[in-house]
Protein backbone atom coordinates (compact mmCIF):
# COMPACT_ATOMS: atom_id res chain seq x y z
CA UNK A 1 0.00 0.00 0.00
CA UNK A 2 1.54 3.21 -1.16
CA UNK A 3 1.64 6.45 0.81
CA UNK A 4 -0.02 8.27 -2.10
CA UNK A 5 -2.95 7.12 -4.18
CA UNK A 6 -2.24 6.95 -7.89
CA UNK A 7 -4.43 10.00 -8.48
CA UNK A 8 -2.50 12.02 -5.94
CA UNK A 9 0.82 11.16 -7.57
CA UNK A 10 -0.61 12.31 -10.89
CA UNK A 11 -1.99 15.48 -9.35
CA UNK A 12 1.38 16.31 -7.80
CA UNK A 13 3.27 15.65 -11.03
CA UNK A 14 0.82 17.77 -12.95
CA UNK A 15 1.94 20.73 -10.85
CA UNK A 16 5.50 20.43 -12.17
CA UNK A 17 5.65 21.67 -15.76
CA UNK A 18 9.04 20.06 -16.44
CA UNK A 19 7.40 16.65 -16.65
CA UNK A 20 5.63 17.56 -19.86
CA UNK A 21 8.91 17.50 -21.76
CA UNK A 22 10.70 14.55 -23.28
CA UNK A 23 14.37 13.74 -23.18
CA UNK A 24 15.88 11.81 -26.07
CA UNK A 25 12.36 10.99 -27.16
CA UNK A 26 11.43 9.44 -23.81
CA UNK A 27 9.41 10.82 -20.91
CA UNK A 28 11.76 12.45 -18.43
CA UNK A 29 12.62 10.34 -15.38
CA UNK A 30 14.25 12.96 -13.19
CA UNK A 31 16.28 11.19 -10.53
CA UNK A 32 18.64 14.04 -9.71
CA UNK A 33 16.59 16.03 -7.23
CA UNK A 34 19.38 15.97 -4.64
CA UNK A 35 21.36 18.25 -6.95
CA UNK A 36 18.45 20.55 -7.78
CA UNK A 37 14.83 19.63 -7.32
CA UNK A 38 12.17 20.71 -9.79
CA UNK A 39 9.81 23.59 -9.09
CA UNK A 40 6.03 23.56 -9.16
CA UNK A 41 4.16 25.99 -11.39
CA UNK A 42 3.12 27.94 -8.28
CA UNK A 43 6.77 28.83 -7.58
CA UNK A 44 7.42 29.90 -11.17
CA UNK A 45 4.21 31.89 -11.19
CA UNK A 46 4.94 33.55 -7.83
CA UNK A 47 8.27 34.82 -9.14
CA UNK A 48 6.88 35.86 -12.51
CA UNK A 49 3.96 37.61 -10.85
CA UNK A 50 6.26 39.38 -8.45
CA UNK A 51 8.33 40.61 -11.40
CA UNK A 52 5.21 41.81 -13.14
CA UNK A 53 3.55 43.56 -10.23
CA UNK A 54 5.92 44.22 -7.34
CA UNK A 55 9.52 44.41 -8.54
CA UNK A 56 11.37 47.10 -6.58
CA UNK A 57 14.46 47.11 -4.41
CA UNK A 58 13.88 46.22 -0.78
CA UNK A 59 14.53 48.01 2.52
CA UNK A 60 15.33 51.54 1.40
CA UNK A 61 12.40 52.70 -0.65
CA UNK A 62 9.61 54.71 0.91
CA UNK A 63 7.39 54.06 -2.06
CA UNK A 64 4.64 51.51 -2.22
CA UNK A 65 6.34 48.89 -4.40
CA UNK A 66 9.49 48.87 -2.30
CA UNK A 67 7.43 48.40 0.82
CA UNK A 68 5.55 45.50 -0.71
CA UNK A 69 8.76 43.89 -1.91
CA UNK A 70 10.27 44.33 1.55
CA UNK A 71 7.22 42.68 3.09
CA UNK A 72 7.70 39.66 0.83
CA UNK A 73 11.43 39.46 1.52
CA UNK A 74 11.33 40.08 5.27
CA UNK A 75 8.16 38.01 5.48
CA UNK A 76 10.22 35.05 4.33
CA UNK A 77 12.60 35.68 7.21
CA UNK A 78 9.67 35.40 9.63
CA UNK A 79 8.51 32.22 7.96
CA UNK A 80 11.99 30.71 7.97
CA UNK A 81 12.40 31.52 11.66
CA UNK A 82 9.14 29.72 12.42
CA UNK A 83 10.01 26.89 10.00
CA UNK A 84 13.28 26.17 11.83
CA UNK A 85 11.92 27.04 15.28
CA UNK A 86 14.57 29.71 15.69
CA UNK A 87 14.13 31.85 18.76
CA UNK A 88 14.02 35.10 16.80
CA UNK A 89 13.76 36.27 13.22
CA UNK A 90 17.17 37.94 13.37
CA UNK A 91 18.73 34.49 13.49
CA UNK A 92 17.92 33.98 9.79
CA UNK A 93 20.57 35.23 7.33
CA UNK A 94 19.89 35.03 3.60
CA UNK A 95 22.74 33.92 1.36
CA UNK A 96 23.12 32.73 -2.21
CA UNK A 97 23.10 29.12 -1.12
CA UNK A 98 24.51 26.62 1.35
CA UNK A 99 28.04 27.17 0.08
CA UNK A 100 27.99 30.89 0.65
CA UNK A 101 26.37 30.42 4.05
CA UNK A 102 29.16 28.09 5.16
CA UNK A 103 31.83 30.41 3.78
CA UNK A 104 30.31 33.25 5.78
CA UNK A 105 30.68 31.25 8.99
CA UNK A 106 34.21 30.16 8.08
CA UNK A 107 35.39 33.68 7.33
CA UNK A 108 33.45 35.75 9.79
CA UNK A 109 32.92 33.44 12.75
CA UNK A 110 35.79 30.97 12.74
CA UNK A 111 38.70 32.85 11.19
CA UNK A 112 39.09 35.50 13.92
CA UNK A 113 38.90 32.79 16.60
CA UNK A 114 41.42 30.37 15.11
CA UNK A 115 44.91 30.18 16.56
CA UNK A 116 47.80 28.08 15.24
CA UNK A 117 47.40 24.42 16.16
CA UNK A 118 43.63 24.59 16.43
CA UNK A 119 41.57 21.78 14.95
CA UNK A 120 38.43 22.04 12.88
CA UNK A 121 36.60 18.71 12.96
CA UNK A 122 34.79 17.80 9.77
CA UNK A 123 33.31 14.46 8.80
CA UNK A 124 34.90 12.29 6.15
CA UNK A 125 31.67 12.33 4.17
CA UNK A 126 31.30 16.09 3.77
CA UNK A 127 30.41 17.77 0.53
CA UNK A 128 33.36 19.92 -0.54
CA UNK A 129 31.28 22.98 0.39
CA UNK A 130 31.54 21.93 4.02
CA UNK A 131 35.21 21.05 3.82
CA UNK A 132 37.11 23.41 1.54
CA UNK A 133 36.06 26.70 3.23
CA UNK A 134 37.40 25.35 6.55
CA UNK A 135 40.61 24.21 4.87
CA UNK A 136 41.21 27.64 3.36
CA UNK A 137 40.66 29.47 6.63
CA UNK A 138 42.62 26.90 8.65
CA UNK A 139 45.61 27.02 6.31
CA UNK A 140 45.74 30.77 6.64
CA UNK A 141 45.75 30.61 10.45
CA UNK A 142 48.06 27.66 10.93
CA UNK A 143 45.19 25.46 12.06
CA UNK A 144 44.30 22.00 10.75
CA UNK A 145 41.16 20.29 9.49
CA UNK A 146 40.79 16.76 10.82
CA UNK A 147 38.21 14.17 9.96
CA UNK A 148 35.53 12.40 11.90
CA UNK A 149 35.99 9.00 10.24
CA UNK A 150 33.17 7.24 8.43
CA UNK A 151 32.41 3.57 9.03
CA UNK A 152 31.81 0.89 6.41
CA UNK A 153 28.03 1.21 6.67
CA UNK A 154 28.09 4.93 5.85
CA UNK A 155 27.59 6.19 9.40
CA UNK A 156 30.12 8.26 11.31
CA UNK A 157 32.42 6.91 14.00
CA UNK A 158 30.86 8.48 17.08
CA UNK A 159 33.46 7.04 19.46
CA UNK A 160 36.27 8.53 17.37
CA UNK A 161 34.42 11.85 17.43
CA UNK A 162 34.22 11.86 21.22
CA UNK A 163 37.87 10.95 21.42
CA UNK A 164 38.82 13.83 19.13
CA UNK A 165 36.74 16.24 21.20
CA UNK A 166 38.52 15.07 24.33
CA UNK A 167 42.05 14.88 23.08
CA UNK A 168 42.38 17.48 20.34
CA UNK A 169 42.22 21.30 20.55
CA UNK A 170 38.93 21.44 18.62
CA UNK A 171 37.76 24.97 17.84
CA UNK A 172 34.78 24.10 15.67
CA UNK A 173 32.79 21.13 14.36
CA UNK A 174 31.19 21.07 10.90
CA UNK A 175 29.03 18.09 10.06
CA UNK A 176 26.40 17.16 7.53
CA UNK A 177 22.91 16.15 8.59
CA UNK A 178 22.37 13.89 5.57
CA UNK A 179 25.10 12.63 3.23
CA UNK A 180 24.64 13.78 -0.36
CA UNK A 181 26.83 10.91 -1.55
CA UNK A 182 25.30 8.02 0.44
CA UNK A 183 22.03 9.25 1.90
CA UNK A 184 22.97 8.44 5.52
CA UNK A 185 20.97 10.41 8.08
CA UNK A 186 23.41 11.20 10.87
CA UNK A 187 22.30 11.62 14.49
CA UNK A 188 23.52 15.22 14.45
CA UNK A 189 21.68 16.09 17.65
CA UNK A 190 24.05 13.80 19.52
CA UNK A 191 27.05 15.35 17.76
CA UNK A 192 25.84 18.82 18.71
CA UNK A 193 25.17 17.86 22.35
CA UNK A 194 28.69 16.49 22.81
CA UNK A 195 30.30 19.58 21.31
CA UNK A 196 28.03 21.93 23.17
CA UNK A 197 28.81 20.39 26.54
CA UNK A 198 32.45 21.26 25.82
CA UNK A 199 31.67 24.76 24.60
CA UNK A 200 32.55 23.95 20.98
CA UNK A 201 30.38 25.51 18.27
CA UNK A 202 28.82 23.31 15.57
CA UNK A 203 27.69 24.05 12.04
CA UNK A 204 25.26 21.58 10.50
CA UNK A 205 25.06 21.30 6.71
CA UNK A 206 21.34 20.83 6.17
CA UNK A 207 21.38 20.98 2.37
CA UNK A 208 20.26 17.34 2.08
CA UNK A 209 18.12 17.13 5.22
CA UNK A 210 15.86 20.18 5.19
CA UNK A 211 14.26 19.13 1.87
CA UNK A 212 13.18 15.83 3.42
CA UNK A 213 12.33 16.56 7.05
CA UNK A 214 11.45 19.36 9.41
CA UNK A 215 14.57 20.51 11.18
CA UNK A 216 14.18 22.15 14.57
CA UNK A 217 17.35 24.06 15.39
CA UNK A 218 16.62 24.34 19.08
CA UNK A 219 16.02 20.60 19.40
CA UNK A 220 19.14 19.94 17.33
CA UNK A 221 21.21 22.27 19.47
CA UNK A 222 23.39 23.53 16.64
CA UNK A 223 25.00 26.96 16.46
CA UNK A 224 24.62 27.22 12.70
CA UNK A 225 22.54 25.46 10.05
CA UNK A 226 22.85 26.07 6.31
CA UNK A 227 20.65 24.97 3.42
CA UNK A 228 19.54 25.93 -0.10
CA UNK A 229 16.12 26.76 -1.53
CA UNK A 230 16.74 25.07 -4.88
CA UNK A 231 16.91 21.62 -3.33
CA UNK A 232 13.45 22.03 -1.78
CA UNK A 233 11.40 22.98 -4.86
CA UNK A 234 12.37 26.62 -4.50
CA UNK A 235 14.39 29.02 -6.63
CA UNK A 236 18.12 28.97 -7.26
CA UNK A 237 20.33 31.66 -5.77
CA UNK A 238 18.76 31.63 -2.33
CA UNK A 239 20.18 29.98 0.74
CA UNK A 240 19.53 30.26 4.43
CA UNK A 241 21.94 30.44 7.31
CA UNK A 242 20.47 29.98 10.74
CA UNK A 243 22.86 31.32 13.36
CA UNK A 244 22.27 31.49 17.10
CA UNK A 245 21.87 35.19 17.81
CA UNK A 246 24.75 35.59 20.24
CA UNK A 247 27.00 33.88 17.69
CA UNK A 248 25.88 36.16 14.88
CA UNK A 249 26.16 39.20 17.09
CA UNK A 250 29.80 38.36 17.82
CA UNK A 251 30.72 38.18 14.13
CA UNK A 252 32.25 41.00 12.08
CA UNK A 253 30.92 41.67 8.59
CA UNK A 254 32.31 39.51 5.79
CA UNK A 255 31.35 41.43 2.68
CA UNK A 256 30.90 45.18 2.66
CA UNK A 257 28.40 47.21 0.71
CA UNK A 258 24.93 48.62 0.82
CA UNK A 259 22.31 47.42 3.31
CA UNK A 260 24.82 46.07 5.84
CA UNK A 261 25.91 49.43 7.26
CA UNK A 262 24.72 51.62 10.10
CA UNK A 263 26.59 54.84 9.32
CA UNK A 264 29.27 55.43 6.69
CA UNK A 265 31.87 58.14 6.59
CA UNK A 266 35.50 58.46 5.61
CA UNK A 267 36.40 58.72 9.28
CA UNK A 268 34.85 55.33 9.96
CA UNK A 269 31.88 53.13 9.27
CA UNK A 270 29.63 51.30 11.69
CA UNK A 271 27.67 48.23 10.83
CA UNK A 272 24.08 47.12 11.01
CA UNK A 273 22.80 44.52 13.46
CA UNK A 274 22.56 40.84 12.42
CA UNK A 275 21.27 39.51 10.15
CA UNK A 276 21.51 42.54 7.85
CA UNK A 277 25.18 43.00 8.75
CA UNK A 278 25.79 39.88 6.64
CA UNK A 279 23.58 40.78 3.72
CA UNK A 280 25.60 43.27 1.70
CA UNK A 281 24.08 44.41 -1.55
CA UNK A 282 20.70 43.79 -3.11
CA UNK A 283 19.36 40.43 -1.98
CA UNK A 284 17.61 37.96 -4.30
CA UNK A 285 14.19 39.22 -3.29
CA UNK A 286 12.49 37.71 -6.36
CA UNK A 287 13.59 34.31 -5.07
CA UNK A 288 11.97 35.14 -1.74
CA UNK A 289 8.63 35.42 -3.56
CA UNK A 290 9.22 31.96 -5.07
CA UNK A 291 10.31 30.47 -1.77
CA UNK A 292 7.04 31.48 -0.12
CA UNK A 293 5.25 29.39 -2.75
CA UNK A 294 7.67 26.49 -2.24
CA UNK A 295 6.93 26.50 1.49
CA UNK A 296 3.20 26.64 0.72
CA UNK A 297 3.58 23.60 -1.53
CA UNK A 298 5.43 21.70 1.19
CA UNK A 299 2.78 22.59 3.76
CA UNK A 300 -0.05 21.55 1.44
CA UNK A 301 1.35 18.08 0.82
CA UNK A 302 2.73 17.73 4.35
CA UNK A 303 6.37 17.00 5.06
CA UNK A 304 5.67 13.73 6.89
CA UNK A 305 3.85 12.38 3.87
CA UNK A 306 6.56 13.68 1.53
CA UNK A 307 9.19 11.93 3.62
CA UNK A 308 7.21 8.68 3.81
CA UNK A 309 6.66 8.70 0.06
CA UNK A 310 10.32 9.40 -0.75
CA UNK A 311 11.37 6.73 1.68
CA UNK A 312 9.12 4.14 0.10
CA UNK A 313 10.65 4.81 -3.33
CA UNK A 314 14.17 4.96 -1.97
CA UNK A 315 13.80 1.62 -0.19
CA UNK A 316 12.39 0.01 -3.30
CA UNK A 317 15.25 1.38 -5.44
CA UNK A 318 17.88 0.21 -2.95
CA UNK A 319 16.36 -3.24 -2.79
CA UNK A 320 15.93 -3.66 -6.55
CA UNK A 321 19.34 -2.29 -7.44
CA UNK A 322 21.02 -4.50 -4.84
CA UNK A 323 19.42 -7.53 -6.44
CA UNK A 324 21.33 -6.93 -9.70
CA UNK A 325 24.46 -9.03 -9.78
CA UNK A 326 27.57 -6.85 -9.74
CA UNK A 327 25.81 -3.85 -8.21
CA UNK A 328 27.17 -2.57 -4.93
CA UNK A 329 24.99 -0.03 -3.11
CA UNK A 330 27.24 2.19 -0.99
CA UNK A 331 26.28 2.41 2.66
CA UNK A 332 23.84 0.36 4.68
CA UNK A 333 23.03 2.85 7.42
CA UNK A 334 19.84 2.22 9.38
CA UNK A 335 18.43 5.60 8.39
CA UNK A 336 18.73 7.05 4.91
CA UNK A 337 17.08 9.87 3.00
CA UNK A 338 16.87 11.09 -0.55
CA UNK A 339 19.60 9.25 -2.41
CA UNK A 340 20.93 5.82 -3.36
CA UNK A 341 24.51 5.62 -4.57
CA UNK A 342 25.88 2.57 -6.34
CA UNK A 343 28.61 1.17 -8.51
CA UNK A 344 28.39 -1.59 -11.09
CA UNK A 345 31.39 -3.87 -11.14
CA UNK A 346 33.60 -3.42 -14.17
CA UNK A 347 31.54 -0.60 -15.65
CA UNK A 348 32.41 3.07 -15.36
CA UNK A 349 29.80 5.31 -13.75
CA UNK A 350 30.20 7.79 -16.59
CA UNK A 351 29.20 5.17 -19.15
CA UNK A 352 26.14 4.24 -17.09
CA UNK A 353 25.15 7.90 -16.82
CA UNK A 354 25.44 8.42 -20.58
CA UNK A 355 23.49 5.25 -21.24
CA UNK A 356 20.68 6.11 -18.83
CA UNK A 357 20.50 9.61 -20.32
CA UNK A 358 19.71 8.06 -23.68
CA UNK A 359 16.77 6.33 -21.97
CA UNK A 360 15.52 9.67 -20.64
CA UNK A 361 16.72 8.90 -17.11
CA UNK A 362 18.58 11.71 -15.35
CA UNK A 363 20.97 10.50 -12.65
CA UNK A 364 24.11 11.99 -11.17
CA UNK A 365 27.46 10.35 -11.78
CA UNK A 366 30.92 11.12 -10.45
CA UNK A 367 32.27 11.98 -7.04
CA UNK A 368 29.31 14.15 -5.98
CA UNK A 369 31.68 16.84 -4.68
CA UNK A 370 32.68 14.44 -1.92
CA UNK A 371 36.02 13.05 -3.03
CA UNK A 372 37.18 12.02 0.46
CA UNK A 373 33.98 9.98 0.80
CA UNK A 374 34.65 8.27 -2.54
CA UNK A 375 38.18 7.49 -1.43
CA UNK A 376 36.86 6.10 1.85
CA UNK A 377 34.75 3.53 -0.01
CA UNK A 378 37.42 2.78 -2.60
CA UNK A 379 35.64 4.16 -5.65
CA UNK A 380 36.38 7.04 -8.03
CA UNK A 381 32.71 7.83 -8.35
CA UNK A 382 29.24 6.36 -8.23
CA UNK A 383 25.90 6.55 -9.93
CA UNK A 384 23.46 8.38 -7.71
CA UNK A 385 19.68 8.35 -8.03
CA UNK A 386 17.74 10.72 -5.84
CA UNK A 387 14.06 11.05 -5.14
CA UNK A 388 11.53 13.74 -4.43
CA UNK A 389 7.81 13.97 -3.84
CA UNK A 390 7.04 13.73 -7.58
CA UNK A 391 9.09 10.57 -8.13
CA UNK A 392 7.21 7.41 -9.12
CA UNK A 393 7.42 3.63 -8.94
CA UNK A 394 7.62 3.59 -12.73
CA UNK A 395 10.75 5.74 -12.59
CA UNK A 396 12.33 3.34 -10.12
CA UNK A 397 11.45 0.48 -12.46
CA UNK A 398 12.91 2.31 -15.46
CA UNK A 399 16.09 2.98 -13.51
CA UNK A 400 16.47 -0.65 -12.49
CA UNK A 401 15.71 -1.91 -16.00
CA UNK A 402 18.11 0.68 -17.43
CA UNK A 403 20.93 -0.45 -15.16
CA UNK A 404 20.28 -4.08 -16.12
CA UNK A 405 20.47 -3.18 -19.81
CA UNK A 406 23.54 -1.00 -19.26
CA UNK A 407 25.21 -3.97 -17.68
CA UNK A 408 24.55 -6.11 -20.75
CA UNK A 409 25.55 -3.47 -23.28
CA UNK A 410 28.55 -1.99 -21.49
CA UNK A 411 29.81 -5.07 -19.69
CA UNK B 1 46.74 2.71 -39.00
CA UNK B 2 44.37 3.92 -41.66
CA UNK B 3 45.45 5.82 -44.71
CA UNK B 4 44.38 9.22 -45.93
CA UNK B 5 44.32 12.80 -44.81
CA UNK B 6 42.45 14.00 -41.76
CA UNK B 7 39.47 15.01 -43.87
CA UNK B 8 39.43 11.68 -45.72
CA UNK B 9 39.50 9.77 -42.47
CA UNK B 10 36.71 11.92 -41.07
CA UNK B 11 34.70 11.24 -44.22
CA UNK B 12 35.24 7.51 -43.76
CA UNK B 13 33.97 7.69 -40.17
CA UNK B 14 30.91 9.70 -41.18
CA UNK B 15 30.08 7.06 -43.78
CA UNK B 16 30.65 4.27 -41.29
CA UNK B 17 28.28 5.87 -38.79
CA UNK B 18 25.63 6.61 -41.40
CA UNK B 19 24.43 3.02 -41.17
CA UNK B 20 23.23 3.42 -37.58
CA UNK B 21 19.70 4.67 -37.06
CA UNK B 22 19.54 3.71 -33.42
CA UNK B 23 21.60 5.45 -30.75
CA UNK B 24 22.17 2.12 -29.07
CA UNK B 25 23.84 0.67 -32.17
CA UNK B 26 25.97 3.77 -32.42
CA UNK B 27 27.04 3.46 -28.78
CA UNK B 28 27.78 -0.21 -29.20
CA UNK B 29 29.94 0.58 -32.22
CA UNK B 30 31.80 3.29 -30.29
CA UNK B 31 32.40 0.92 -27.39
CA UNK B 32 33.69 -1.67 -29.86
CA UNK B 33 36.11 0.85 -31.33
CA UNK B 34 37.39 1.53 -27.84
CA UNK B 35 37.91 -2.15 -27.18
CA UNK B 36 40.03 -2.55 -30.30
CA UNK B 37 42.08 0.57 -29.63
CA UNK B 38 45.80 -0.11 -29.66
CA UNK B 39 46.85 -0.03 -25.97
CA UNK B 40 49.19 2.64 -24.68
CA UNK B 41 52.51 1.60 -23.20
CA UNK B 42 51.92 0.82 -19.51
CA UNK B 43 54.25 3.56 -18.25
CA UNK B 44 52.02 6.13 -19.92
CA UNK B 45 48.98 5.15 -17.89
CA UNK B 46 50.23 7.44 -15.15
CA UNK B 47 49.59 10.90 -13.80
CA UNK B 48 52.00 12.91 -15.98
CA UNK B 49 50.17 11.64 -19.07
CA UNK B 50 46.70 11.97 -17.65
CA UNK B 51 44.45 14.49 -19.32
CA UNK B 52 42.24 16.19 -16.78
CA UNK B 53 38.63 15.11 -16.83
CA UNK B 54 36.25 15.29 -13.93
CA UNK B 55 34.45 11.99 -14.41
CA UNK B 56 36.30 9.79 -16.84
CA UNK B 57 40.06 9.85 -17.21
CA UNK B 58 42.05 9.92 -20.42
CA UNK B 59 45.75 9.15 -20.89
CA UNK B 60 47.60 10.36 -23.95
CA UNK B 61 50.89 9.06 -25.31
CA UNK B 62 52.25 11.37 -28.00
CA UNK B 63 55.27 10.69 -30.21
CA UNK B 64 56.90 11.76 -33.44
CA UNK B 65 57.82 9.29 -36.18
CA UNK B 66 59.04 10.24 -39.64
CA UNK B 67 57.89 13.81 -39.16
CA UNK B 68 54.33 12.73 -38.30
CA UNK B 69 52.63 12.92 -34.92
CA UNK B 70 51.64 9.57 -33.54
CA UNK B 71 49.16 9.16 -30.73
CA UNK B 72 48.16 6.33 -28.49
CA UNK B 73 45.51 6.91 -25.86
CA UNK B 74 43.33 5.22 -23.27
CA UNK B 75 40.37 5.90 -21.01
CA UNK B 76 38.82 4.24 -17.96
CA UNK B 77 35.29 4.68 -19.34
CA UNK B 78 34.12 2.60 -22.30
CA UNK B 79 32.25 5.28 -24.25
CA UNK B 80 34.98 7.84 -23.70
CA UNK B 81 37.52 5.28 -24.84
CA UNK B 82 35.59 4.76 -28.05
CA UNK B 83 35.57 8.49 -28.72
CA UNK B 84 39.27 8.59 -27.93
CA UNK B 85 39.75 5.83 -30.51
CA UNK B 86 38.00 7.94 -33.13
CA UNK B 87 40.27 10.88 -32.40
CA UNK B 88 43.38 8.73 -32.57
CA UNK B 89 42.17 7.24 -35.85
CA UNK B 90 41.72 10.69 -37.37
CA UNK B 91 44.78 12.45 -36.01
CA UNK B 92 47.50 9.85 -35.52
CA UNK B 93 50.10 9.61 -38.27
CA UNK B 94 49.28 13.03 -39.70
CA UNK B 95 51.55 16.02 -40.35
CA UNK B 96 51.82 18.20 -37.22
CA UNK B 97 50.50 21.37 -38.87
CA UNK B 98 47.43 19.53 -40.15
CA UNK B 99 46.69 18.16 -36.67
CA UNK B 100 47.11 21.56 -35.05
CA UNK B 101 44.67 23.14 -37.47
CA UNK B 102 42.12 20.32 -37.88
CA UNK B 103 38.56 21.62 -37.45
CA UNK B 104 37.30 18.12 -36.53
CA UNK B 105 33.75 18.61 -37.69
CA UNK B 106 33.02 14.90 -37.91
CA UNK B 107 31.77 14.48 -34.35
CA UNK B 108 28.97 16.90 -35.13
CA UNK B 109 28.19 15.10 -38.38
CA UNK B 110 27.83 11.74 -36.61
CA UNK B 111 25.63 13.27 -33.93
CA UNK B 112 28.17 13.20 -31.12
CA UNK B 113 28.95 16.88 -30.91
CA UNK B 114 27.77 17.10 -27.30
CA UNK B 115 30.64 14.84 -26.25
CA UNK B 116 33.10 17.52 -27.29
CA UNK B 117 31.28 20.31 -25.49
CA UNK B 118 33.14 21.94 -22.63
CA UNK B 119 30.25 21.11 -20.31
CA UNK B 120 31.10 17.43 -20.66
CA UNK B 121 33.53 16.35 -18.03
CA UNK B 122 34.88 13.34 -19.92
CA UNK B 123 38.42 14.53 -20.62
CA UNK B 124 37.89 14.39 -24.37
CA UNK B 125 37.97 18.15 -24.90
CA UNK B 126 41.19 18.41 -22.96
CA UNK B 127 42.65 15.48 -24.87
CA UNK B 128 42.00 17.08 -28.26
CA UNK B 129 43.50 20.32 -26.93
CA UNK B 130 46.58 18.40 -25.78
CA UNK B 131 46.92 16.66 -29.13
CA UNK B 132 46.77 19.96 -30.97
CA UNK B 133 49.17 21.68 -28.59
CA UNK B 134 51.66 18.89 -29.01
CA UNK B 135 51.33 19.00 -32.79
CA UNK B 136 51.54 22.81 -32.87
CA UNK B 137 54.67 22.81 -30.72
CA UNK B 138 56.31 20.23 -32.95
CA UNK B 139 55.28 22.06 -36.12
CA UNK B 140 56.70 25.32 -34.81
CA UNK B 141 59.96 23.62 -33.93
CA UNK B 142 60.20 22.00 -37.38
CA UNK B 143 59.42 25.23 -39.17
CA UNK B 144 61.96 27.27 -37.23
CA UNK B 145 64.62 24.72 -38.11
CA UNK B 146 63.48 24.26 -41.51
Amino acid sequence: MSVFERTEVEAIRARFPIFSRKVNGKPLAFLDSAASSQVPESVIEAMANFERTTRANVHRGVHRLSQEATEVHEGLRDRMAAFLKASRREEIVFARGTTEAINLVAWSFLRPRLVPGDVVLVSELEHHANLVPWQIVAAERGAVVEKIPALDDGTLDFAAYIEALETRPVRMVAVQHVSNALGTVHPVGRFCAEARSRGIPVLVDGAQSVPHMDVDVSALGCDFLAFSAHKMHGPTGLGVLYGRYDRLDSMPPWQGGGDMIDKVSFSGTTFHEPPWRFEAGTPHYVAAAGMHAALDFRAEVGVERIAAREHELLESARRELSSIEGVRVLGSAPEVAGVVSFVLEGIHHYDIGLYLDQLGIAVRTGHHCAQPAMERYGVTGTVRASFAVYSTEEEVERLVAGVRRAKEVLG
Amino acid sequence: MSEGTILEREEEIVEEFSMFDEWLDKYEHIIGLGKSLEPIDPEYRADPWKVKGCQSQVWLQPAIADGKVVFKADSDAAITKGLVALMVRVLSGQPPRAVAEAPLAFLERIGLREHLSPTRSNGLVSMVKQMKLYAAAYAAKEESHG
